[in-house]
């Protein structure tokens, strides 16, 4: 008798840590949120986001950090989803069970583990060795892109995976190649997981901004990039830099920074959940 | 093989080479000591079956006993599962289909399938059919409508989907899908339907529906059928073989099956009495 009361007051105990746990991290995100809001909203209007960068904090604006994020985005996915697609395709669908696939697959899981900056001094090591495109949007977006192209890769296997082996054996047993049976059905079936893990990637991507330092993106860019390989910065550094510098007005520009920068990402977060929830409905 | 790939021609020029073909042989499919394995496990065991040109053959037997081993065969579908191997001969229209130079995309073009659950393409009704005949490279769109609809006709769907072409086949029911799938095998005419266990995942109704589109298919198609259904081997068949443990015990006219079966074996099956 006793030791079940003891039971179950140590139940009880367990659910109140689970719900302080599962909280924690979200009031700590609210409290941030909040903060950021109460700090930058004002700052916050058309001027901002599309005014230059300047030494006067009221003055100041996001417009070339933006225009270089959508410059590094665009090129990145220029680089990284026909690999990554195609890397998946091959992964699923082509190569032979074994030992070597294995050996593919744990590397490629480790590789979306590595640390942002390890990529950045692998885009500085290979960009080095060409003088005039160091810290380009190139560089810059093929450094991303390295970054991102295990996580598409695995989020595209994933999708893949998902399409129903059924609807492959009958496009088998029509007389359809295996790449006919890629193009027309498992790539269509599958394009609502793929682009949400490719959005994910992206707004990770997006927000990055060390390994972008070390293969030189600038922190103070006055003019907006015109060509791959133009000079750039991106948000994140942007806000970076406005955050180191000891003027209170720049702390307030940093905040409104990052409250663009949250927008962008939330929404690209919320694009691809909507995206999933549509997916999962198709086969149903 | 090359009878395969020229199948479109021959067709023209029938009077020539078919009738030397009928005197050859009444069988669509034969085989000659075949034997298959998945990996180290033997599935079928010195198989020597000869399937019957424009009839129904269907195949019973308890679940795994290689019936549908054996109807993958025919098509080469196994070819897609690792460690799949087979000994022996396979015959379509006399060509050996798993010899070297065999393109199993022409085969199965010619050997269509219908599975054990309605899998339409996550496309339109449209698609679904044409699919087939664009992936031979077939652009010509009035030709196309014009196997649909010929097809869906076959299938009794077409009254059913005439003002739905463009809507995801996904919203048709069971029933509706598994015609769908028939006529979509049907619109590349082949000149097999395998079917496996066809019926399995549907409603009486649609049972019904579907056996007697089997007796109007049979005009124009060999059709083998796997099933667990002994009442509708029986109303259906022209042959039925009987399987178990991977051999063919007894194969004969369903008649004689069902009637007066030689095998003790094949009569405690049909009688209910195990499997």
């Amino acid at each position: 008798m006793i030791s079940t009361k003891k039971n179950k007051i140590i139940d009880k105990l367990f659910q109140i840590l689970g719900i302080i746990s599962t909280f924690f991290g979200l009031l700590l995100l609210a409290v941030f949120i909040g903060f950021i809001l109460y700090q930058g909203l004002g700052r916050l209007n058309f001027d901002f986001i599309t005014a230059l960068p300047s030494r006067i904090p009221e003055r100041a604006g996001i417009y070339t950090a933006l225009a270089g994020s959508l410059w590094i985005l665009a090129l990145s996915i220029i680089f990284s989803v026909p690999l990554g697609i195609a890397a998946a395709i091959y992964l699923e669908e082509y190569i032979p069970e074994g030992k070597f696939s294995k050996f593919l697959e744990i590397n490629i899981s480790n590789l979306a583990g590595v640390p942002s900056i390890i990529y950045g001094l692998l885009g500085l090591q290979i960009f080095s060795m060409f003088p005039g495109l160091n810290g380009s949007l190139l560089a810059g977006a093929f450094t991303l892109s390295l970054l991102i192209l295990p996580i598409i890769i695995v989020a595209a296997r994933e999708a893949i995976r998902a399409v129903p082996s059924s609807i492959k054996d009958a496009a088998y047993a029509l007389g359809a190649t295996k790449w006919q049976t890629i193009r027309h059905q498992t790539l269509p079936a599958a394009f609502g997981g793929i682009m949400t893990g490719i959005i994910l990637a992206l707004s990770r991507a997006v927000g990055e901004a060390a390994p972008l330092i070390v293969v030189g993106a600038m922190a103070y860019v006055p003019f907006v990039p015109k060509s791959p390989i133009d000079q750039y910065s991106v948000l994140p550094i942007q806000i970076f830099n406005w955050i180191s510098r000891p003027q209170h007005g720049f702390v307030i520009n940093a905040a409104a920074g990052i409250i663009v920068l949250l927008v962008i990402t939330f929404s690209m977060n919320a694009l691809a959940v909507y995206l999933r929830n549509k997916n999962q409905k198709k086969f149903s | 093989m090359t009878e395969i790939l020229s199948k479109k021609k021959k067709k023209k020029k029938k009077n020539k080479t078919s009738v030397e073909k009928s005197v050859k042989s009444n069988f669509i499919i034969s085989t000659e000591s075949l034997n298959a394995y998945y990996s180290e496990t033997q599935a079928l065991f010195d198989i020597n079956i000869q399937i019957p040109k424009l009839a129904v053959t269907a195949f019973i037997g308890p679940s795994g006993c290689g019936k549908s081993t054996l109807l993958r065969v025919f098509n080469r579908m196994n070819d897609y599962i690792d460690g799949f191997k087979t000994e022996g001969k396979v015959l379509v229209d006399d060509t050996d289909i798993y010899a070297k130079n065999i393109d199993t995309e022409t085969l199965r073009k010619n050997v269509g399938m219908v599975f054990q659950k309605p899998n339409p393409f996550p496309k339109s009704i449209y698609e679904n059919v044409a699919f087939g005949l664009k992936i031979q490279g077939i652009n010509d769109k009035s030709f196309i409508e014009h196997r649909i609809e010929e097809s869906l006709k076959q299938v009794a769907l077409w009254g059913e989907v005439k003002d739905k072409m463009k809507k995801n086949a996904y919203g048709l029911s069971g029933g509706q899908q598994q015609r769908l799938c028939i006529a979509r095998t049907l619109a590349v005419e082949p000149s097999v339907v395998l079917m496996d266990e066809p019926t399995s995942a549907l409603d009486p109704i649609s049972t019904g529906r579907i056996e007697e589109l089997l007796f109007e298919l049979r005009n124009n198609y060999s059709i083998v059928i796997v099933t667990h259904n002994m009442q509708q081997a029986a109303r259906i068949s022209d042959k039925t073989a009987f399987f178990w443990l991977g051999k063919i015990v007894e194969y004969n006219d369903t008649k004689k099956i069902f009637t007066n079966p030689k095998n003790k074996q094949t009569e405690n099956y049909i009688s209910g009495h195990f499997g």
